[in-house]
């Protein structure tokens, strides 16, 4: 197949694109402390922490499968104003500045927020400062995107697949599961990925909602931040770390979903 | 075993009413045009479609509207192939045959499955995904897949129509076989009209939601009741009043129609029967119009001469004629039709 | 306004324009003060003071001290740098970024930030301790942090802190906000917020933090620069901090 020319000019605006990305991981690499990577790396700080940005940001993008796919089918199945209402809704998250996010959350989970109060006269327990915290902010704002995904996904689906399974016999939850489910994998797949990748940078609404101690609430963008104050090598090497693990657990979880 | 339905479906700028009954045994062809309902039809019987009216199958009433009844699809006991076959694409062949029987809670769906698929000649692809297959064996799987759960109506939408032309014949006559071996209510709806000769015990012609015409496919084609059985059959088919010996159609035209009858009737032409002529001739016949020519299509050494007149017709006439009478777009030409050539029938 | 001012000075010459005492009015300039957070209300008199005064329209940038000096070695352009501990000083100091010795020109005292009533009941550091009492603590990377546990320790206290914050107006929203019963913050900001009740902290345990100001060796605009210094070191400006809750020099 012989494609069109792409002109110059659109190749020069990719190059200054991808520049942009390229440039400041540059920066991290050439100005990583690679002497100090090692201890870095066994430094109880940045083990916790490097934990606990796993643990919340899987769990978050566990909560976020479970209650985002059913939210994903409400959406793609309603129409007109209720749908633009509810889309709105769930997309909230992706405009508001984090931080902001946090106070929410804080308003209505806090010891005194709207539910939050109810919890904490009743059982005691208080949401603010524990990793529970830290797992809801991030699904707070990592959300979102998998809904969009697998909304997106639902919407181009072929509709016969499922109307197939059920004239062969196949009930409800049958024809969710075995013919749904898989033909979604992809858009899952992809959402689930922009979800936890959004969840594991989380900032902004974690240390506002959870605030920040080591083990408990600390992940690991918010000890790069503290880091970077006090001793910016530990910052670029956490930073560095963040960015290894990803791709190693993005490509490995590529492999077991999509291995096919 | 016995299919009875009334169908209505009503919907923006779309209406479909429809009454239609069916034998175990037998298939019967919804043939029309695209936009006709064929399809909505096929999905309201199989339960994927909201409607009015009532669907009775073997006994069973599976949609009573002025009872609030509904059966849903996955309770009906009717196979359903789609016109591209949606195949599940993430399941193999074998998976896909099998999905109904597990449905369905049998014992030893692979194995049944496997049995089947064997019988169809596909016991080398039961591994294969089906973007794997070729058009002819997705049209089989699908087939099997449908069939394998023993349904008791078989619902099959433009079955051929998504093949390749070369493998048409091929699949066409494989399909006529497992057709006879299946005992249940074998429904499909097509728009090509060799599609439903070559598979159907009888047709049922559908036209804008409506059925102009049932009865065997000869039956049909003989006396056309409506434009588009008339174009697949290739004959003229005129609308009009008769009195006697005589039919007035459009335009105040009197037809010479041999024991024509009275009141409403269809007059059918065959072509062949309409002759030309660059004068106006001289004897007997009463049916004489004066035209132009407006198209010459040559099919093999036959040529289709369609003529603008009072009476539109058109003409069937050899190669040798048409060089001979010179004709082509804008020809003025003579059109002769003897009134014994004219068959009248009540409308 | 500028054009009139000049016209007033009888359109010399442009070196009057930058005169802070040119006798008629000074023609307005443009400064950049980088501020520790906790300098936020009293700043922001000063910089309105000065715009009448001296025709210097000041730009704040408020942040945690150890990010302004973060950003400082980095580069960013500035006039001014108001710090909220001297260790940071030194930090832009030792990179050569200051134009002239920084000076003292307030201090801040420790104080436990409670909810409004006081209903925990918290009336020493040695009440942080209790179990129950949710408290929340400045990160020891930020001043406040800093001085907490010097606090604590000379007082011999040993807290669980549930949030060590990233800035010390993070400690002072989760007190006012509920979610922290207590939290150990400035007195400036418990002056400043209202929204919270203070409980002294003795001297003998308490921690004083130095603010020192000095004037950067960027600075596009010096004379402006030296003027602002000037005017937190005057009696006008030591009255606005000691306002703001923070003790003078």
């Amino acid at each position: 197949m012989r494609r069109a020319r792409v002109p110059a000019a659109i190749g020069i605006l990719a190059a200054l694109g991808l520049l942009l990305f390229l440039l400041p991981l540059a920066g991290l690499i050439v100005r990583a402390p690679w002497s100090q990577t090692l201890a870095e790396l066994t430094d109880p700080t940045t083990t916790t922490a490097l934990g606990l940005s796993i643990f919340c940001s899987l769990s978050a993008t566990a909560i976020a499968l479970v209650l985002g796919v059913p939210l994903a089918m409400i959406l793609a199945r309603t129409r007109g104003t209720l749908r633009n209402i509810l889309r709105a809704l769930t997309t909230l998250p992706m405009v508001l500045p984090p931080v902001v996010g946090g106070v929410a959350l804080l308003l209505a989970f806090g010891r005194r927020g709207l539910v939050g109060s109810l919890l904490y006269q009743w059982s005691g327990i208080q949401i603010p400062f524990t990793t529970a915290a830290a797992v809801m902010a991030e699904t707070f704002v990592a959300m979102p995107f998998l809904v969009i995904a697998v909304e997106a996904g639902l919407r181009s689906l072929d509709q016969r697949y499922e109307e197939a399974a059920r004239s062969l016999g196949a009930g409800y939850w049958r024809v969710f599961t075995r013919v749904t489910l898989p033909l979604l994998r992809p858009a899952i797949f992809s959402g689930a990925v922009l979800c936890w990748a959004r969840a594991l940078g989380e900032f902004g609404a974690t240390i506002t909602f959870a605030g920040n101690f080591p083990g408990r609430t600390q992940t690991v963008p918010i000890a790069v931040y503290l880091a970077l104050e006090t001793k910016p090598e530990a910052a670029i090497t956490l930073s560095l770390i963040l960015l290894v693990v990803s791709i190693a657990i993005l490509v490995g979880l590529r492999d077991r979903w999509l291995g096919v | 075993m016995t299919l009875e339905a009334a169908v209505r479906i009503k919907r923006d700028g779309f209406r479909l009413d429809v009454t239609l009954s069916a034998a175990a045994g037998e298939t019967v062809a919804v043939l029309g045009p695209n936009g006709a309902g064929k399809t909505t039809l096929l999905r309201a019987l199989a339960g994927l479609e909201d409607m009015e009216g009532h669907v009775t199958l073997d006994g069973e009433l599976l949609e009573d509207t002025s009872r609030g009844l509904h059966v849903p699809a996955e309770r009906r006991h009717a196979g359903l192939v789609f016109q591209d076959h949606v195949l599940f694409p993430h399941l193999s062949v074998l998976e896909n045959v099998a999905f109904g029987l597990r449905a369905r809670g049998k014992p030893h769906a692979s194995a049944t499955a496997r049995k089947w698929l064997d019988e169809a000649g596909l016991g080398d692809r039961t591994e294969a995904l089906p973007r794997a297959l070729s058009g002819g064996q997705a049209q089989r799987v699908a087939l099997v897949r449908a069939l394998v759960t023993e349904p008791k109506l078989l619902l099959l939408d433009e079955p051929l129509s998504s093949l390749d032309v070369s493998i048409r014949a091929e699949v066409r006559r494989e399909l006529t076989r497992q057709l006879a071996s299946f005992n249940g209510v074998r429904l499909l709806v097509t728009h090509d009209p060799l599609e439903a000769m070559a598979l159907a015990d009888r047709l049922v012609v559908l036209e804008h939601g409506e059925v102009v015409q049932s009865g065997k496919p000869e039956e049909v084609t003989a006396r056309p009741r409506s434009r588009f059985v008339a174009d697949l059959a290739g004959v003229n088919l005129l609308r009009g009043h008769a009195h006697g010996d005589h039919v007035t159609v459009a335009g105040d035209e009197a037809l010479a129609a041999a024991g024509a009858g009275e009141g409403d009737v269809f007059a059918l032409i065959h072509p062949r029967a309409v002759a030309l002529y660059r004068t106006r001739p001289d004897g007997t016949p009463r049916n004489v119009w004066h035209g132009h020519v407006d198209g010459v299509d040559a099919y093999g050494d036959r040529v289709r001469v369609r003529v603008v007149g009072p009476v539109p017709l058109v003409a069937e006439v050899t190669r040798a004629a048409v060089q001979e009478l010179g004709l082509s777009a804008g020809t003025d030409v003579w059109m002769v039709v003897k009134a014994t050539e004219v068959s009248a029938y009540p409308a | 306004m500028a054009a009139s001012m000049l016209a007033a000075c009888g359109g010399t010459s442009g070196a009057c324009a930058l005169q802070t005492s040119c006798g008629v009015g000074p023609v307005r300039t443009t400064l950049t003060v980088f501020a520790a957070a906790s300098l936020q209300p009293a700043f922001d008199k000063i910089g309105a003071q000065l715009l009448t005064t001296n025709n210097v329209a000041t730009t704040f940038s408020y942040a945690g001290t150890q990010t302004l000096a973060t950003q400082l070695t980095q580069g960013a352009p500035a006039d001014v740098f108001a710090s909220a501990d001297v260790a940071h000083m030194t930090t832009v100091q030792s990179a050569g970024l200051l134009h002239s010795q920084s000076v003292l020109f307030a201090h801040n005292r420790l104080e436990i930030a409670v909810a409004r009533g006081n209903p925990k009941h918290v009336h020493s550091l040695a009440d942080l301790a209790r179990s129950g009492l949710v408290v929340v603590l400045a990160d020891p990377s930020v001043p406040a942090g800093k001085y907490a546990a010097q606090a604590l320790k000379a007082a011999g206290v040993t807290v669980h802190p549930a949030s060590l914050e990233q800035q010390v107006t993070g400690v002072l929203s989760k007190v006012a906000l509920g979610e922290a019963d207590a939290g150990i913050v400035y007195h400036s900001d418990i002056v400043t917020s209202g929204k919270v009740d203070g409980v002294v902290i003795p001297d003998n345990q308490n921690v004083i933090a130095d603010y020192p100001i000095a004037v950067l060796k960027s600075a596009q605009n010096q004379t402006g620069a030296l003027a602002f210094v000037d005017f937190v070191v005057s009696t006008d400006g030591q009255s606005i901090l000691r306002a703001a809750g923070f003790q003078g020099v």
